[in-house]
């Protein structure tokens, strides 16, 4: 896949940063205001798809491959069933036990388990989306190539 | 009322869209119809005053829409290969319709003392009430810490919910990467 002319190379440049600034920045107070682990996440997968759609798939594959995404998604995932059981083992009652102290509200820090769930659930639902898009637009496209050759 | 007449357009347009995507010829058309249909719902969720359901239904609409436009550009024909059945999707939405009102009917239906409750009317109790929604609207902040009280019950009181989506979600997507995968496209290539 190639990418595309040298204006939305310069502008996916400079926006797609700010892009991925903002999903870690919605993550991170999901407790806070309206967003959240999902949001977050997508968020960032905007951020990845419209740097690999503006630069070119050829560079994408360079810089990852979807076994990392794949690995990315698993280890999000694991992490949030841990969160769940370490409030079931550490905390002693109940699965999804909120263990850790809640701290002040309208803080950053508050919360208990909540911006860790986020986090978590970030990191699956990004690195899972990412993967299928790279497996959606990538694989298929080069496998289209390769039967043309 | 004003809301309600609203919501009730949108979603008129909602069903038109869907039409066209269903009856549509051209792969694009159908795919921009299925994007209007999506952009009506995050407005109904923004008219019912719910940001953290509109926020992620708007940015997967982009990013769906991106994906399968891309999609449907790397293919040269356009032109939809399964052959409709025009009379057969209406006969069926029809009866789906029709279920849906006699359910509606047979359990309370426009009578607000019936089992559903009237549009806009809360479901588990309002303020004064003792219901589950006013106690976590109360205690969320000292429960759970959280000043965001949606995120509050997503990750603290209905966690198990939280982590039967997350499930779904993991499943569709290992589901996507064994329809993608190469090693079976190898070797149907092998073999023809």
């Amino acid at each position: 896949m190639r990418g595309m002319s040298i204006i939305v190379r310069i502008i996916v440049a400079i926006l797609g940063g700010l892009v991925i600034l903002y999903g870690l920045y919605v993550t991170l107070t999901g407790h806070l205001a309206p967003g959240g682990g999902f949001v977050g996440g997508v968020i960032i997968m905007a951020g990845i798809t419209m740097m690999v759609l503006a630069f070119g798939g050829e560079r994408a594959r360079e810089l990852m491959k979807e076994h990392h995404c794949q690995m990315l998604e698993g280890f999000g995932a694991l992490a949030f069933v841990i969160i769940a059981l370490l409030g079931f083992f550490a905390a002693g009652s109940c699965f999804f036990k909120n263990f850790l102290p809640t701290g002040k509200v309208h803080e950053l820090t508050s919360g208990g388990m909540i911006p860790l769930s986020n986090v978590a659930i970030a990191i699956k639902v990004g690195a899972g989306l990412t993967g299928i898009f790279l497996a959606l637009v990538l694989g298929c496209r080069s496998a289209m190539f390769r039967k043309g050759k | 009322m004003g809301v309600e007449l609203v919501i009730l357009l949108l979603i008129v347009f909602m069903i038109i869209s869907a039409l066209i995507a269903v009856e549509a010829s051209d792969l694009l058309s159908a795919v921009i119809a299925i994007g209007a249909a999506g952009f009506a719902l995050c407005a109904i969720d923004l008219l019912l005053a719910a940001p953290d359901l509109a926020f992620p239904q708007v940015l997967v609409e982009i990013i769906t829409l991106v994906i399968l436009i891309r999609m449907i550009m790397t293919r040269q024909d356009t032109s939809r290969q399964t052959p409709k059945d025009t009379l057969r999707t209406a006969m069926v939405m029809l009866a789906c319709g029709m279920f849906l009102i006699v359910v509606f009917l047979a359990v309370g239906g426009m009578n607000t003392s019936g089992t559903i409750p009237s549009f806009g009317r809360p479901v588990m109790g309002s303020f004064d009430d003792t219901g589950v929604s006013s106690q976590y609207l109360f205690r969320c902040a000292q429960d759970t810490g959280a000043a965001n009280v949606v995120m509050g019950i997503l990750l603290d009181y209905r966690a198990y919910d939280t982590l039967g989506e997350a499930t779904v979600i993991v499943v569709a997507i290992l589901g996507g990467y064994a329809v993608l995968r190469r090693i079976g496209r190898k070797k149907r290539e092998v073999k023809s």
